[in-house]
């Protein structure tokens, strides 16, 4: 079973002539250990698919579920919970309090939902260390450089035991090296069993992904096929 | 890509002989451009008659010659390495004629012509960023390789956006009959600026 599922998706806003559709008939698995892209360009409905997906906002017709679970048939206090648990978010702008230093910013999730401030600070740190910044950890956003800020926007993202991470270009303006160092990230969590869906406009960082599914519209029109191996490449350039 | 100006670079760092050239070049593009005997040694033979190598004729014939790079040789190499490559004319490109023709045939769909090449070429960066991801973190000559790769790719894919964009906006002006482009079809104009190219 998917981890995370969204099925005959769909979301019109506003009514009448003024209608707009920004999702249409959206089916979506993604499993646990994978790396999905959503590619679009600006205004396709790749955002509004992942906030529906992160159960932010709700679908006008078809279900999500998560981990076996539909959202529409969760109480509101069960979706936020299932939002501090479960999901981590990585956005373009990073979205780190200013006020907090980095590892505060990592483990605030976790005591949102209940961890003992110690332990969340553990964890947080952990998170941290994992993606190279432990000796950041007591430093403000506006004291790091963007490549840092991201990378703690994406310890934030799976500290604890978040099973699913959702990413809006989360490369953001980063340099390429940067964007790499990103990716390499969210490939490592999937690794270690994270369901991930990040959505970009930019065919590099779709590259990373194991499935690439291309959105026109709010539709999904194409999807790459499970790509051979590197070996292959190899031997057509020898050719 | 010249396998002549790379062979001068590796024997700036000291005489080589012919195979350890090729096992040299290979490993130093990240393995991703095998080389064969023949073409060093073809080459080596091409360099040796324009005066940019010698060879020690002394340790006898064919392989086992050591080459050494020239005066003349160093000075090939420096003016080639700051010699941008000719980027001026662009190439008949192949993808190009074909969403040109695309454009100018009613039952065809160019944005479906479009995704066809868009989902291909997100394949082939998948298969090559896969490799920068297994070997590019610690292997620096086949990362750049790779890059190189991923960003003449990119670019591919991003004129395939740029096509769709604006076809869009064309498709929009044309159902717009006061719209300032509404009486200039996309098809025909890029047309005759192809024809006034040539």
């Amino acid at each position: 079973m998917s981890f995370l599922e969204l099925r005959d998706v769909s979301k019109t806003y506003g009514e009448g002539p003024t209608e707009v559709t920004a999702l249409e008939s959206i089916n979506l698995s993604v499993d646990r250990g994978s790396l999905v892209a959503v590619m679009g360009p600006s205004g396709s409905g790749k955002s509004t698919l992942l906030t529906i997906a992160g159960s932010l906002e709700d679908p006008t017709t078809g279900d999500v579920l998560i981990d076996g679970s539909r959202l529409s048939k969760m109480s509101h206090n069960a979706k936020a919970r299932l939002r501090r648990r479960t999901i981590g978010y990585v956005f373009q702008e990073f979205n780190l309090l200013a006020g907090l230093t980095a590892v505060e910013n990592v483990s605030l999730p976790l005591e949102l939902d209940g961890t003992s401030a110690r332990k969340a600070q553990m964890a947080g740190l952990a998170a941290l260390e994992n993606l190279g910044l432990a000796d950041r950890a007591k430093h403000y956003p506006d004291q790091l450089s963007g490549g840092e800020r991201q990378r703690v926007a994406i310890a934030r993202a799976v500290v604890g035991e978040r099973q699913l991470m959702l990413a809006d270009e989360p490369s953001g303006a980063l340099d390429s090296a940067n964007s790499e160092a990103v990716m390499r990230m969210i490939l490592a969590a999937c690794k270690g069993g994270v369901a991930a869906v990040v959505v970009t406009h930019d065919a590099q960082l779709a590259s990373w992904a194991d499935r690439v599914v291309f959105i026109r519209d709010g539709r999904i029109v194409d999807q790459t096929l499970p790509p051979p191996s590197p070996e292959s490449l190899l031997e057509s350039v020898a050719r | 890509m010249s396998v002549r100006h790379a062979l001068l670079g590796l024997l700036i760092e000291g005489p080589k002989y012919g195979h350890q050239l090729r096992q040299e070049f290979e490993a130093r593009t990240g393995d991703v451009w095998p080389l064969n005997v023949g073409q060093v040694y073809t080459t080596l033979q091409r360099l040796d008659r324009d005066g940019l190598v010698e060879s020690d004729d002394a340790a006898g014939e064919g392989s086992q010659n050591v080459y050494r790079v020239t005066e003349m040789g160093r000075e090939e190499l420096a003016k080639w390495l700051c010699t941008p490559p000719d980027l001026t004319s662009p190439p008949r490109d192949e993808l190009v004629i074909k969403v040109l023709v695309a454009l100018d045939l009613q039952d065809v769909d160019v944005d479906d012509v479009i995704q066809v090449h868009r989902r291909y070429l997100v394949e082939l960066m998948q298969q090559w960023t896969r490799l920068k991801e297994d070997e590019g973190e610690f292997d620096l000559p086949l990362a750049l390789v790779v890059d190189a790769e991923l960003f003449r790719l990119d670019s591919v894919v991003r004129w395939l956006d740029a096509v769709s964009g604006r076809l869009k906006r064309a498709s929009l002006d044309q159902h717009t009959p006061s719209g300032p482009r509404a009486a200039a079809p996309t098809g025909p104009l890029l047309r005759r600026r192809l024809v006034a190219r040539r």
